[in-house]
Order: C-alpha cells, then structure tokens, then sequence
C-alpha cells in the first residue's frame, strides 16, 4: 500500500445535520447509538509543501461552519468506535476528482488523475455498542463490492494515532500483449469455452463468453477454415459480445416454433411499427424507428422528441445505487447518441422491488457472509442513484412509478429511461442520419477506461480484496457526462464538427467502433492510445471495458483540431484513437502488433440464428369465492395506502422534476399532492407544444394470461396518456420485455403471447413501437433465511412505455377535484374483472394471509375504448374537464380516492350510476376493467359535455363535495363506505412515511 | 441606457444557464450563456455586461459540499474582476447553487465587500434530503434587493440538497438589523414558517430564502423564479385556471417569478 502525505480532515463545528439523521437511522434500526460524528477526509499524495497544504485544505473547508486539521486526527470528545469508508481501488470517486482539479486550479499544477487524490468518510459513534453491532453498522453504512472499511476503537485510534494514510491504488499487471486460444480442440473444451470463458495461462478461466456450441462452432470454422489461423482472445472476446443476448437479442430474433421464422420482433413488434405507419399514411409521425440509440417522433415542424427506456437490473442487484446510477446516466447517453446528439429532457424510471419491509435474508451460497442486501437497502439504493444521476446532470425526472412483488427479492428491475430533443436540421444536413466516412477519425471523449464492467457479474466478492480493482461494478460520474453533453448538443453538433456519434455502453469500444464503422466499411484502432484509468490492463480489456460516461465520435480530418480544441476548452478529455476505413476487415494495433483483424460481415452478421421452441400451457385458475363485505369503509381506506397504490412522494419529491423550467403536468398533482400517472413537458419555452409521458405495466395479470397482460399495459399506457391531454393520433409506445428463465419453452410461450397482443393492440390503437430493450434472464439461484435452496425467478414484466406530442398544453388536465358541487363521471364500463387486481391480493391477504390471483383477467375492446378515449379528447379541447384519473391498478375506489386526496375535497357517490356489467359492490369499486377514466366537470358543462359522449358508456355517479366527507352508496342504495379525506390522506402517505 | 446585458454562467455541472438566459430575454434584457473557462480566457468581457448571473445547477457534482468548488474557481481565477464589476453600477443575481456560490465567495450579505471568504453557509437540508418542491415565500418589505421590488408574495419552486441558511447568532443578528433578508418562508396563509417542514423546505434559521449585500444591487436565493415565471409551470395551474374560466376571466400568461427578472431589467430604465 502507498500513503498519503498529506491527510486532511474536515468536521463540523457544531451541528452537522447529516449525523443527527444518520443516529436516527441507526436507533430506528435497534442499535444503541448515543451521538454521531462525521468528518470528510481527504488524502492527498503530491509533491507540495506543508505552506501549500494548508492552502488546500482551505479549499476544502467552508469556514463558517467547518473546521479541518491536516496529518492529525479528529477525534470527538468520548467516541467508542471509528469507522471509516472508502472505496475500493479503482472504484470511481467523484469526490476526489473535483478536489484534485481545485488543487490544481489553485496550485496551477498538474497532478496524477488516478493516484494523488482520495476520499473517505469516517463516523464516529459514542454509544454502549459490542463489535457485532458495530459490525452490523457497517453493512448499512457500506458496500463491500465497492468500498473498503475500517473499524477502530477509540483506544486503536488514539494508539495508532487515527485512521492512517494507506491509498487504494490500483495495482495490476495483466499481460501486455493478446493471447491466442486454441480453437482446433474437441467439442468438450469447446463448450468450455463458450460457458466458463478463455483459459488464461494459469489455468483460470476468465469469466463466460456466454457462446453456445452453435456459436462456438461457428468461430472455429471462420477461423481455422477461412482465416486459416487460431483466434486471439481480444478477438474471441469481441465476437461474444457483439453476438451476446444483451447486444442481439437472440432470443427475439431466433426462430420460434415452427411458424415464426423470422422471429418475435420481426413478426409482432418491427410488424406492428410497419403497418401502423403504412396505415397512418401522411399522418405518420415516426422520425426514427428501432434502428439507434433511441426512437423519435416529429414534435414540430424544427424538432425531433426521442425515447429510450432501458433496464440496469443485475448491476442494481449487486450495488443498487451504483447499478441506478450508472443505469440512469447510461440512458442519457442514448439520447445524446441519437441522431446527431439530442438534449436530454427527460427521465424515467420504474422500480419493482420485494416487500421493503421483508427483513428475512437471502444467501449467494451456503456461506453466511454471501447474504444479499435487504430489499429495503436495494430500493433505498436504487432510488437514490437515480436521484443522485438524474439531479446532477440537470435533467428533470417526473414520470415514474414503483411496483412490488415478493418474486423481485432475488433481483429487483430498475428501468430508467430518457427523453431527448433535437432540432431536425443540424448544420444543414437532416439530423437523424449520421454517417462516419472512410478516413474520419475515431475520437473517444468523456471518462478513461479502467476494467470496470468486464465480465462484470461474474467477479466474486473474494476477488475484490485489497489492491484489485472493482470490476464487477460501476459509480456514474454525472458531472463528467454533464460536460460531455454540453460540449456536444449545445456546441460540437451545431458547429458540424462530427459525422456520427454513439454511446459506448455494453462492450465498451468493441461494440462501439465496430457499429459505427457498419456506416463506412470498416476501421482501424491503435489500443496504445485509449486513455486508461490506470496501467497494466490487457489490450482485451482495454477494448472490452464498460467504463462509463464515453462516447465514440467519429470526426473528419479538417475538423479534428477545432473538435478536440473545443471539447479540452471544456473540460472534456478526448482521444484519437484510430481511423475509420472503406474496407471490409476491423484492425486493432497494440504495441505495434496487429492483435485483431475481423471480416466485418462475420463480426456483424455471422451469428448463427437460434432455433428455439414454445409451448403454453394455459394456468388453470377460478375466481375465489368470498362474500361481498356489507361495509367497505376499511377496505376503502386500506386499498389507498398499499404497497402497490400508496403515495411515493418521497421519490417524487427527491427527483428535481422543475429542472429545464419544462414542467406542466406534475408528478404530484393538486393541493393535497398525489401520485399522478402521466407528465407532460413542454421542451421548449417559448411554445406551449408538449410531451406526454405514461406507461402501463400488469406483472400480476401475467399469473393469469400473458396475453391480457400485455394488451392491458398498452392499454393503461395508451389511456393514461389521453386521460392527462395526450392525443392517440400522435401517440407512440416503447416496449421493455423483462422475463425469466427464457431457455423454458413454457416462458417462451408466454413471451410469445405478450408478443402476439403486442402486436394487436399497437395496430389497433395505431400507436408504433418505436423503441424496445429486452433482459431475458431474471433469476436468481441461492438459498433461503434457512439456507435451503432458492429459485426465485421474477414474474413475467412487460412495461409498455407511451411518449406522445400535446398540440398545446393548457389543456391539458390534473387528477384532483376542483370544485365543491362540480359532477363526478366514470367514462367506460366496469365488469368483474378481478383477476390479478390489488382488490383481490388485498381481500386474499385480509382473509387467509395470501393474496388471491383470481381468473377474471381484465379485456381490452380497442374499438370501444377509442370512441371514448376520442371524445375525452374532444372535451379536453372544449375545456369541458375539470379533473381526469385514469383508472388502473385500485380500479374506481382508488381514482375516486386520488381525484378526492388531490384536491383535498370530499365527495358523494353512487355505485348503482356506474356502467357496470356486475352488481357486487366491492367489484364496482374495486374490477380493474381497463378503458375507464375518471373525470369530473363544472356543472355548468353538463349538457355539452354528456352530448359528446352521447352513445357511449358514461355515468354521472355523483358530486364533488365542500367538506371532508366522503360517502359512497351501493347498487342497492345503502351506504358502504364512510370516511373522510384526511384520514385517508394518512393512510395513503403513512406507509413510506419513514421512507 | 434601455437594455442591460445579462452574463448567464456555464460550465462544470451549471444547469439551469438555459431557462434564466430566457427569463431575463423574456424580461426584456439580452442575454449570453458564457462558459467560465471563456470568461477566465477573456476576462475583459465582463465590461460588456451589466448583470451577472450565476444559475442553478450542480457544479462539481456538489463534491466537497454546493457551491464550493465553483467558489474555488472563481476565488482562484475571477476575484478582482468579480469584484470591478459589482464597483460598478450592475447587478448580480445568484439563484439556489448561484446563491451557494456567492455565499462561499461571499459577496452576500458582504459585510466586509467582496472578500472570498463566506459570512454564512448553506448546509445540508434538515432532512438530509433532496427536496423539489413548491414553496410560498413572503418579501420583506424593508429588504433593499432590487430583484424583489414591489413583490409581496412568491410561489415558485426550490429543489436543493443543500439550501437550509445559516450563520453564527453576531452575523445573523446584522443581516437582520440590516434589512438584508429578501425573502422568507411562509405558510400558505401567510404565517411565518417557523422553521416547520414542509413550509420551510430545509430548515434555515429564521425562514431565511434570500439575501442581498447592503446596496440591494447583490442578491442570492434558494427559490428558483425561472422555474415559476410562466402559468402553466405552476403547480396549481389547472386548478387555477378552472377558477378564473369560471369567473370568466382569461388565463394569465406569466406566473410570479417573471418579475424578479423584470425587476432586474426596469432597473436599468429609471
């Protein structure tokens, strides 16, 4: 270990508010932790003076409040244990960076980016604490994927006077050079190969290529027989991950069964693009479909909006505020890649997480010390990086939703997703083709590499000890994005100073360089002048690596100065690192030698199809027979504050959704600030053109039909985006299958039947696909609180995110009541379908500790529902709207709930005026019957209103009322609820009230 | 002289350079974005402006706590031209991690003039938490802060980690014997927050939410007004305009943040 010569630290000099809130955290935990201490330290391991020292710590230090003491330790009056956090070596740290350039700044000097600065956190803890509860404070206060601890009692402290300077630089030497791998071996070493990975001299291997035996063979024949030669590794590696699920999605394009050949997402999803389109005629408003970093739409006649959604499930598993983190500031990238750079505008996001408050474990292995981190530490984590990615980099984070399911305990789903703008000329030439030329540059910008993400998931925690890098996993580094993105959608693109653009995301440059070069022929790369992280990475590692927050740009020579001029002016690293050819072949140099030379057709199209098989075996279930309750004022107030329709303004509140000054339509709506269902932007601010944004999302439905799931979540995404102002005629959807198990024909033939409703409930309702990303294996294998064996596979999830255009958004509408005595309508008709509702998984839990799933999946009639959703259109239009829920998960009781909490005013109803096709009160309340909304009107209105829904099911159930009262009467006229606002205000915000 | 020209910094995590380069253009004021590194090239530019402003954002990713790195930059590259320009007769306006960088740099309230070194801190939020939410603010009517003239009451929107005021009891003391508080916290009634969360977002002594220097001509706050200076980014917008379309009157254009930038504008017209 190297050490610091220079430790600084700073502390408070009174009250720091983050220690008070850190001591309640671990008292509401159960330890007994009287006061805590928190001092920011910094090493720094420069060549500077005592006198410059103590100019830099001054830097460090807000004088008002804080106080430092440099090579001396803090030590607060009467600790018990000091415990000090710091990450890993190699793990990015943010912190230090930012200090290391003010020192520099400061000091007009350069220093080592990777080894002159660090940062640590130590808290000090006073307390009657035995080491297993300090032990226990740690695993909440760190993570050791990616940070290192150290633990000292007062009496260790004060003897070794303080925490110590030791420095966690990286240290590694892998090979300098590309190995060969012996491919002419028999098929047992073949297949070991493609599962395990290339065998390093050693004998280790390094991690999956994840290469079937058809892959395999495949490689070995280009090899041995058309390139007459054994492959290196940096090429073999490079092939798996251009062929690999995650970059090809083999599963949607094997053939399937016999009667699929061209595959699920030819068939159903591209299909269903192509005739939507094809239909719409001069009305298609499709810019950009499946074929880059993100879809677009036309927004006007100068702008292009974009949308991507992804999912970051496995990293967010590992580290949740990593795995979000890098999730989040990853998709921005795809909307910077999109075209010639869009302006990001927008976040998404869309957690399924287990039971936060399940604290039962689950092991990796039978080893005690393999446990997973609790479902709460997974979604504290996860909405936190989002938090910390979407906030620093300025982008607004409105929409978005949580959902749980005790089958997301082994991997929770983390979908992030991020809308961009881009004007549709850019320096004369249409945005949205890009093209790198034969003898462009290939320019890297943004971070260095390191090995961060390489094989990721398959590093153990025991090889991340002292002196390893962590590789398994990422931190993002907004404010090194941030920079990036300025530099180029407000600067580079406009000035024409490039031909194409991508994102560097999975497989790092190999993916990259070798997509770009798919617009030219091919390249040639020398990996001797890729900026690294630190030395003594493998060239197949360099090429390979995930770091983040880079992209690869391709620049013509007599650009080249003024591109790489502007980007150091702002603070952007960059990095010629080779040239893009007309050729055919792929090069790549490394120490003068050439290590990879690919045919591009192989490297791009040589994947051999899989050929997969189906089969669907309909579950056999009944609807549970229960009798209706006479009195429905609990459940009426219990189903307000559930896990899966309870207030998360906690999320809400904690994501800047104001940022940009884009904001119309809010994630909290009305005086009494409720959950909402759809955003609408306004990119622009000086027009009143707007997006809108929704999704539908039905894990539940799919216990009972995959089918049904599927066209509900189309349905829900596309409704809730009408019910907010969004119009079906400019109303696009993104698809994110995220399944499990997916080498199970009977999971296939589920996947095959979301994909088939998929395809039927886009043409119908005429909204394409404009975008999708799959993630095909969600499973988790480990063991139990009892360490028996555990399977837990994630059900079935389809999200099915809308993205539209809004013509003006003031008219646009909120949920919430806005007047006493305005009338109460529910539009669409209401039947018994319970199946998978929250109704029954509630009346299920109530009555025998498990929830019921029910067989009564709800339908959806798209003719029907379109003539609604029309006329609500129209209303809107009309201004005829005084309030509009779209009613999803929680069916009617829940909109009613939300509409009356939102605008903090009661109301009366009368189950008997619903359209409802069942006569049992709880149903009427409580079916989740799609097509429905919920919208109440000035009285005033009435006539013109009820005229334009004239032949359509609507009914008039009731009145907004002044006070708090809430009283719901039954299809028999009796009352059945009874309650009031606030009190159902505390049970819809009590449950994340820690939170 | 008719219109001021308004510098809008960028650079290094500054986000909100975009829609305050439009409020003051919205205003009646012309304005340029200008990277911090082209002004530290070409400090002799800033003889060309009459207001600066410096927007929200994360610069540095906040590392080392809102504000401070900035504060760096400035106090290692910018001080005596930060400090010529507010000689002058011009303007400068801080808004949420602007307001934490003019407190570090402290130039607000600037007992002692622009010195580099902070009077007041802004710390991390009571709750220890990102907040993007909708306050009520009420103005001191004592304050000298051009920006806020003839505006009694604000709602617009804060959205910080790092924004509760603090000071030590002396220098609080001053700011208030001073006149220097621009705007508090209220409820929605009016009532002073008194330090109760959600009314006061992040608990700063004496519901502080802005500051100026003596000469009102410098002034900081947490609010943002640019993200509330158009109706319909108000969070009650629609249930706003269902009142005023049943009382017949038409909806409005602009919402309360918009006249901290006329403000600023109709100050170079008297």
């Amino acid at each position: 270990m190297t050490s610091a010569r220079y430790r600084i630290e700073v502390f408070h000099r009174f009250h720091d508010p983050r220690c008070e809130v850190v001591r309640k955290k671990l008292s509401g935990l159960g330890f007994n932790v009287r006061t805590v201490h928190i001092s920011d330290n910094y090493l720094v391991n420069a060549d500077i003076t005592a006198a410059q020292a103590e100019k830099v710590a001054d830097l460090l230090v807000q004088h008002v409040i804080e106080d430092r003491l440099i090579n001396k330790p803090y030590s607060p009056t009467g600790f018990t244990y000091a415990v000090e956090i710091g990450y890993l070596p190699g793990v990015t740290d943010n912190i230090a960076h930012t200090v290391r350039e003010s020192i520099e700044d400061l000091l007009k000097m350069r220093l080592n980016i990777e080894k002159s600065v660090f940062s640590t956190t130590t808290y000090f803890f006073t307390g009657d604490l035995a080491p297993g509860d300090v032990e226990s404070i740690c695993a909440e206060l760190h993570n050791p994927l990616i940070q290192r601890k150290k633990v000292l009692q007062a009496g260790e402290f004060a003897r070794q006077g303080g925490m110590g300077t030791d420095l966690p630089v990286v240290s590694i030497a892998e090979r300098p050079e590309a190995d060969l791998v012996d491919l002419s071996v028999d098929e047992g070493e073949l297949v070991l190969i493609g599962k395990e990975g290339i065998r390093d001299p050693g004998g280790a291997r390094r991690g999956p290529l994840a290469l079937d035996m058809l892959s395999m063979k495949t490689i070995q024949n280009y090899f041995l027989d058309t390139e007459k030669r054994n492959p290196t590794d940096i090429e073999l590696e490079s092939i798996a991950q251009t062929w690999s699920e995650h970059c090809k999605h083999t599963i949607f394009s094997a053939e399937l069964d016999d009667d699929i050949p061209e595959g699920i997402f030819k068939k159903y999803i591209r299909e269903a693009t192509v005739r939507v389109r094809r239909e719409k005629g001069a009305r298609d408003f499709c810019v950009s479909v499946f074929e880059d970093n993100s879809g677009g739409i036309e927004f006007d006649e100068n702008y292009i909006v974009s949308d991507k959604v992804e999912t970051h499930n496995s990293p967010s598993a590992l580290d949740p505020f990593g795995g979000s983190i890098t999730g989040i500031v990853g998709v921005n990238r795809d909307a910077i890649g999109f075209g010639m750079g869009a302006k990001p505008i927008a976040n998404r996001y869309g957690f399924c997480f287990a039971d936060p408050f399940d604290r039962k474990p689950l092991y990796k292995s039978k080893d005690p010390s393999s446990k997973m981190l609790s479902p709460r530490r997974i979604l504290e984590g996860v909405v936190h990086g989002v938090n910390a990615g979407g906030n620093t980099s300025g982008i607004p984070t409105p929409q978005g939703f949580l959902y749980f399911d005790e089958r997301y305990k082994g991997k929770p789903l983390v979908f992030v997703g991020t809308v961009g703008l881009l004007p549709k000329t850019v320096n004369g030439k249409p945005s949205c083709t890009k093209k790198a030329v034969a003898s462009d540059a290939i320019v890297v910008i943004g971070g260095r590499v390191g090995r961060d993400g390489i094989h990721g998931a398959t590093f153990s925690s025991e090889a991340l000890s002292s002196g390893s890098p962590a590789t398994a996993v990422q931190i993002g580094d907004p404010i090194t994005q941030k920079k990036l993105s300025d530099a180029i959608v407000k600067e580079a693109r406009d000035r024409g100073l490039y031909n194409s653009i991508t994102d560097n995301g999975a497989g790092g440059l190999s993916c990259s360089v070798a997509e770009m070069a798919r617009e030219c022929g091919g390249f040639e790369v020398d990996l001797d002048d890729v900026p690294l992280k630190y030395p003594g990475l493998g060239p197949w590692q360099i090429w390979l690596s995930e770091s983040q927050e880079r992209m690869t740009v391709s620049v013509p020579a007599g650009k080249l100065e003024e591109f790489t001029g502007l980007m150091k002016r702002r603070g952007v690293e960059s990095a010629v690192i080779g040239t893009f050819t007309g050729g055919t072949r792929g090069i790549v140099r490394y120490g003068g030698k050439v290590i990879f030379d690919i045919d591009m057709a192989f490297l791009h199209d040589g994947l051999p199809r899989k050929k997969l098989t189906s089969s669907y075996t309909k579950q056999e279930r009944s609807d549970p027979d229960f009798p209706a309750p006479a009195d429905l004022s609990a459940a009426f107030e219990e189903m307000t504050g559930r896990l899966n329709t309870a207030s998360f303004e906690f999320v809400s509140t904690q994501y800047d959704h104001e940022v940009q000054a884009n904001s119309v339509i809010k994630p909290l709506q009305g005086k009494g600030t409720v959950n909402g269902n759809a955003t609408v932007i306004r990119p622009l601010l000086d027009s009143y053109r707007g997006v809108v944004l929704s999704q539908g999302l039905y894990p539940s439905y799919g216990d009972i039909d995959a089918y049904w799931m599927a066209a509900c979540s189309i349905d829900t995404a596309v409704r809730n985006a009408v019910a907010v102002g969004g119009s079906l005629e400019t109303l696009a959807i993104l698809d994110n299958f995220c399944w499990c198990d997916s080498n199970n024909p009977e999971r296939l033939g589920q996947l095959r039947e979301a994909a088939r409703a998929c395809y039927d409930f886009a043409v119908a309702y005429g909204t394409p696909f404009i975008s999708g990303k799959d993630s095909m294996f969600n499973d988790f294998r480990g063991y139990d609180e009892s360490f028996s064996e555990a399977m837990i596979s994630i059900p079935p999830t389809l999200l099915v995110s809308s993205f539209g255009v809004v013509d003006d958004v003031r008219h646009c509408q909120t949920i919430d009541f806005k007047a006493p005595g305005d009338l109460i309508y529910v539009i669409g008709t209401t039947s018994a379908e319970t199946g998978g509702s929250e109704y029954l998984a509630y009346a299920g839990e109530k009555s025998s500790g498990k929830r019921w799933i029910g067989a009564s999946v709800p339908h959806v009639d798209a003719a029907a529902f379109m003539k609604s959703y029309r006329a609500l259109e129209a209303a809107f239009l009309k201004g005829l709207v005084a309030s509009s829920m779209s009613v999803e998960r929680g069916g009617l009781g829940l909109a009613l709930a939300k509409s009356s909490m939102a605008g903090m005013l009661g109301f009366t109803a009368r189950l008997s005026d619903v359209p409802a096709e069942t006569g049992r009160d709880d149903f009427v309340l409580y079916s989740e019957s799609q097509g429905r909304v919920l919208v109440s009107v000035d009285p005033a209105k009435k006539k013109e209103f009820e005229r334009l829904f004239a032949g359509l099911p609507l009914g008039l159930i009731g009145s907004v009322a002044g006070g708090d009262g809430i009283e719901i009467t039954g299809t028999k006229g009796n009352a059945v609820v009874r309650t009031g606002v606030r009190r159902l205000t505390g049970t819809y915000k009590g449950l994340f009230k820690e939170f | 002289m008719a219109t001021p020209r308004v510098l809008v910094l960028t650079g290094y995590g500054i986000n909100c350079d975009e829609e305050t380069a439009f409020a003051f253009r919205a205003a009646g004021a012309g304005a340029d974005i200008v990277h911090i590194n082209d002004l530290i090239e070409n400090r002799a530019m800033l003889d060309r402006y009459q207001v600066f402003s410096f927007p929200g954002g994360f610069s540095y990713g906040d590392d080392t706590g809102s504000g401070k790195a900035l504060a760096n930059r400035i106090k290692n590259n910018l001080v005596d031209e930060i400090r010529r320009f507010t000689e002058r007769d011009t303007l400068m306006l801080g808004i949420c991690n602007g307001f934490q960088v003019m407190v570090n740099i402290g130039i607000v309230p600037g007992f002692s003039g622009f010195t580099g070194r902070a009077e007041a801190a802004l710390e991390h939020n009571s709750t220890f938490r990102y907040q993007c939410r909708w306050v009520d603010l009420a103005v001191e009517s004592s304050s000298p802060s051009v920006f806020t003239r003839g505006i009694e009451r604000l709602h617009i929107p804060i959205a910080h980690g790092e924004g509760s005021f603090f000071a030590l009891d002396d220098v609080l003391a001053r700011i208030e014997k001073d006149g220097l508080v621009a705007m508090r916290y209220v409820r929605p009634d009016g009532a002073r927050a008194g330090g109760e969360f959600p009314f006061n977002p992040n608990g700063s002594l004496n519901d502080i939410a802005s500051i100026s220097d003596r000469s009102g001509r410098i002034a900081g706050m947490m609010p943002h007004p640019e993200r509330g200076m158009i109706f319909t980014q108000r969070d009650d917008w629609t249930l706003k305009k269902e009142m005023f379309a049943r009382e017949g009157a038409p909806m409005p254009e602009m919402a309360d943040g918009f006249k901290i930038f006329t403000n600023a504008v109709e100050y170079f017209s008297q």
